[in-house]
């Protein structure tokens, strides 16, 4: 067993852990933060995007040692102080995004993530960011929409949700 | 203008926060205090007789609690299957039995043997490692064709063959398709196979049972489409728990598309397990467990064929299908192939004959049930690949050749057991010709053509029955339940209500349009509106979702009981207001006396009710509270016209999608938002199937597509942008609020356009191949264009 210590939505987080527990069990069975998701186990479906260190990671494929000291950033953090839906959470509402909502936490941490790398990406560039992000709800269209509208384009050309 | 609340608005999903918010309440988001984790040992064999599984290792590893192998369950009830279909000879189906855990063979590669119960799942995984399995492999049958052959290997021994069923749809008009082929003008026929389908809801499948023993009640939260009816299969058929005494709780799921319909082995293992073990037994499935595990869907191999006359009306139509059951009768896999399917094979033409067989044959692979659309996705897509070939074969224009045999006239009684109550095959094949702008189709070939690509252009219609279904008539059918649905409508004293539906949730949005219903009725804010579902300790009752049938049949017992609840109010109001109640009016959520300036408001109604001080307690009870049940007296009929436009790399066979375009008619709409989110999802899969998704077995029945490693999940940069329009609607004549029903509508319409505009794109390339199967990748494509 390992200790560890981060920096988790802004809150010191540490616990006790096995070498094998991944960043996502961490997250969801010992900090409790049950809307990072886990949809597959070969690191392909993005349902457990999380930033570390600023950075968009799968959290299933990532240990939870290795974010030893690391600052995390989680769905449930991304809201505005006051408790408002953040400007990508209220565009997935707006557009209709979501559906069963289980990608929704991963997809709108990777959207987060594009947002700060390409501000003002095309509907091909959000397609391609969002290769690691699988959807069986929604089709994608809503979702393509939300990214580039929270993104403040102009999406009234895009057929209606 | 759009309207901003009620019937018809498109009302922003209640649900959405918590779910973008990390708030969801997912079945795996739930642990219990002191719960073990249950690791399942399955089998990596397809076939073969189980000789010994030895657990003694494995059982003195750290935090083992216990292990059970099938012997264990040998007292117990096995796997009930929900549908007893009837063959063309009268003889009911054989019928398999399904053992919780594998008991003297196995059957398919993830059958269950052995069930390791630990303190952590890490440790019931170590221990599983060390439990010492010996299989005497048997040959696997994988192909239906050989697996139905004199002297093929049998999957079950106790079974005359492997064989399920070979049924039949319009055995007495027989004789009179076989004389329309022989009179026929034209004969078109294709063979064609609808690949095998996972159907993927991205949240696993989860089961935590628990047991109470200071109450003797039992509890499983499990992620399900229709808890109600695992509460009754489980509990009447596998463990013998009276209803009374089980709990099923199935909260936020995360998408289900019919997979998560079935009464599945792990649930029954878990709520056994809790009381064994006297601890929460919790079973969460790795998205590797998923695909061997998972009731897959389709993999159905037709002959399909049709007759025409000297002026293209079409005669007659006579199928021949081969429906892979898998190795054992998940829950409603019977009625897939026959009932959900043969009664579709009309689709929307007026074919005065029809003959449909089909024979049901057990494999050593996962079981087989509905996929979304369920049967209607099969039987769509031979009907349209088929009038589309005849089409090219007559040299007519596919569009005027489904347009000249459209059934144009309302109601209208199929040779296949089925009537269309309305439609409008018409209007909804112009809106397509619009909205795909048809007319600059050739413009846009002759721009991929500069860029040396080829484009191509396919369309087909669509009918579904769905609003599942007429108790009285599944019955007959070999249903063994009913399917009407449930919902109570609980006032309380200060306005608010809740309603308890049967209807479950599981990405459909019923939270919020299920409010915006009642909110019309009563003239009252949604917000004041909750919808329960989910639980059999709140709901009375409830077949659950799957079909289609949530805003027909659901909607439609809701709208029932609020119509009781109105009557009651009316009374009440009538007392208050000192007037006749024939005279009360409500509207706005006040009630008034016609031809009056007096009125009462709602919540001064529902406070009476609970403080019945000036109240006629001779005449009625205090509260307001009532249920409904609603039997739907048919099928609902939603029908549509889609089009495909792709372009094709002839250098390597890619095919991308250029616009997909979508007009259906689903009658009235509740909330549109919904509704053209639902035909997204099912366009998103239905394109999957036609050109990534494909299931496979080897002939040792491994299975090869057996992670997203191997089998194509559509992703964002393989889909469209799509158009859905639903501007034209006939509403249902039988339900209250006159709605057809959305959700498997893109599923079931999409994938024969595709291919159709495959074809034409090869067609326009000089490559004239007449069939190809889904899912049509770039080496199947490219293969056949070398060969043409």
């Amino acid at each position: 067993m390992a200790q560890v210590k981060m920096t988790v939505n802004g809150k010191t987080a540490s616990g006790e852990v096995e070498g094998r527990t991944l960043l996502a069990q961490f997250l969801r069975d010992d900090q409790g933060l049950t809307g990072t998701h886990v949809g597959c186990d070969t690191s392909q479906c993005g349902a457990c995007v999380v930033h570390v260190n600023g950075e968009a990671v799968k959290s299933c494929t990532m240990l939870a040692v290795e974010a030893n000291g690391a600052t995390v950033d989680t769905i449930e953090g991304q809201a505005n102080a006051d408790g408002s839906l953040n400007v990508i959470q209220q565009a997935f509402q707006d557009h209709h995004g979501l559906q069963c909502g289980f990608c929704t936490p991963g997809m709108v941490m990777s959207a987060s993530a594009l947002l700060k790398e390409n501000p003002k990406p095309t509907e091909a560039e959000v397609r391609h960011y969002l290769d690691g992000n699988i959807c069986r709800c929604t089709g994608y269209h809503n979702i393509v929409k939300a990214i580039m509208a929270a993104s403040g384009q102009d999406v009234s050309a895009i057929a209606a949700e | 203008m759009p309207k901003d609340g009620g019937i018809g608005a498109s009302s922003k999903r209640r649900e959405d926060v918590r779910f973008l918010t990390g708030n969801g309440n997912y079945t795996d988001d739930i642990n219990k205090r002191g719960q073990a984790h249950v690791f399942f040992l399955r089998s990596d064999v397809a076939h073969g007789v189980l000789k010994s599984v030895d657990t003694a290792a494995a059982a003195a590893m750290d935090g083992v609690v216990q292990i059970f192998t099938g012997a264990d369950f040998e007292a117990i009830g096995g796997m009930p299957c929900g549908w007893q279909v009837t063959d063309k000879n009268g003889e009911v189906m054989q019928e398999p039995k399904h053992p919780v855990l594998a008991h003297g063979k196995v059957r398919h590669v993830g059958e269950p043997i052995a069930a390791v119960v630990a303190d952590t799942l890490a440790q019931a995984r170590d221990a599983a490692e060390a439990i010492v399995v010996e299989i005497d492999d048997l040959p696997a049958v994988i192909n239906m064709k050989n697996a139905v052959k004199e002297g093929a290997t049998k999957v079950h021994d106790d079974l005359t063959s492997n064989l399920c069923y070979d049924w039949a749809l319009g055995a007495e008009n027989k004789d009179a398709v076989d004389a329309a082929f022989k009179n026929a003008a034209h004969v078109t026929t294709l063979e064609l196979v609808n690949n095998r389908l996972v159907a993927n809801p991205m949240e696993p499948r989860v089961a935590l049972g628990d047991y109470n023993r200071s109450d003797d009640q039992h509890t499983l939260y499990t992620t399900s489409q229709n808890p109600h009816v695992i509460r009754l299969l489980m509990g009447a058929f596998v463990l013998g728990i009276p209803e009374h005494k089980l709990r099923v709780v199935a909260p936020d799921v995360g998408g289900g598309f019919g997979t998560k319909i079935f009464h599945y082995q792990e649930e029954a293992f878990c709520t056994f397990a809790a009381k064994a073990c006297n601890r929460p037994v919790k079973w969460t499935s790795s998205r590797s467990e998923a695909f061997i595990s998972d009731a897959h869907g389709r993999d159905h191999v037709s002959k399909i064929e049709l007759a025409l006359d000297a002026d293209n009306n079409f005669t007659a139509l006579r199928t021949d299908t081969y429906a892979n059951m898998g190795a054992y009768l998940s829950t409603f896999a019977p009625s897939v192939p026959t009932w959900l399917h043969g009664i579709l094979m009309a689709g929307n033409y007026k074919t005065p004959v029809i003959y449909v067989n089909v024979k049901a044959v057990f494999t050593n692979t996962v079981p087989v049930d509905a996929y979304r659309g369920a049967g209607r996705p099969e039987a769509t897509y031979q009907l349209e690949r088929l009038v589309d070939k005849a089409a090219h074969e007559l040299k007519v224009d596919p569009i005027a050749l489904r347009r000249q045999n459209f059934i144009t006239e309302f109601p209208y009684a199929t040779p296949v057991a089925v009537e269309y109550d309305t439609g409008d095959y018409v209007a909804t094949m112009d809106k397509l010709e619009e909205i795909s702008d048809l007319a600059g189709f050739a413009a846009r070939r002759k721009a991929s053509e500069a860029k040396g690509k080829l484009r191509g252009f396919g369309v087909n219609c669509y009918i579904e029955a769905c609003g599942i279904a007429p108790s009285n008539l599944v019955g007959q059918l070999g249903a063994r339940a009913g399917l009407y649905e449930s919902a109570t409508v609980r006032v309380n004293a200060t306005g608010g209500l809740v309603v308890m539906t049967g209807s479950h949730s599981h990405g459909q949005g019923h939270e919020t349009s299920f409010a915006q219903v009642v909110a019309e009725m009563i003239g009252i804010d949604e917000n004041m509106i909750e919808i329960v579902h989910g639980d059999t300790s709140k709901v009375p009752m409830g077949m659950g979702t799957y079909g289609s049938r949530s805003i027909a049949v659901g909607g439609s017992a809701m709208v029932r009981a609020t119509e009781k609840i109105i009557a009651k109010a009316k009374k009440i109001a009538s007392h208050l207001l000192e007037a006749s109640e024939s005279d009360i009016e409500l509207k706005d959520g006040a009630f008034s006396v016609a031809g009056t300036d007096k009125s009462v408001a709602w919540g001064d109604v529902t406070l009476a009710a609970y403080v019945p001080h000036n109240y006629p307690l001779e005449d009625i009870e205090p509260g307001l509270e009532e249920t409904a049940f609603y039997d739907p007296s048919n099928f609902t009929y939603p029908s549509g016209a889609y089009a495909c436009e792709v372009e094709l790399d002839p250098e390597t066979g890619q095919v991308t999608i250029e616009r997909f375009s979508a007009a259906d008619d689903f009658g009235n709409i509740i909330n549109p938002m919904i509704v053209t989110g639902q035909v997204h999802g099912g366009l998103a899969q239905g394109i999957g199937q036609a050109l990534l998704e494909n299931c496979v077995y080897d002939d040792e029945g491994q299975l090869l597509s057996a992670s997203y490693m191997d089998y194509a999940m559509p992703r964002a940069s393989d889909l469209p942008m799509y158009d859905v329009d639903h501007s034209c609607q006939t509403p249902c004549t039988h339900n209250p609020l006159g709605v057809k029903g959305c959700g498997e509508a893109g599923a079931i319409g999409s994938p024969p356009s595709v291919v159709n505009a495959v074809l034409d794109a090869m067609r326009s390339g000089g490559h004239d191949i007449g069939h190809i199967d889904m899912p049509v990748s770039p080496s199947r494509v490219w293969a056949a264009m070398q060969k043409s």
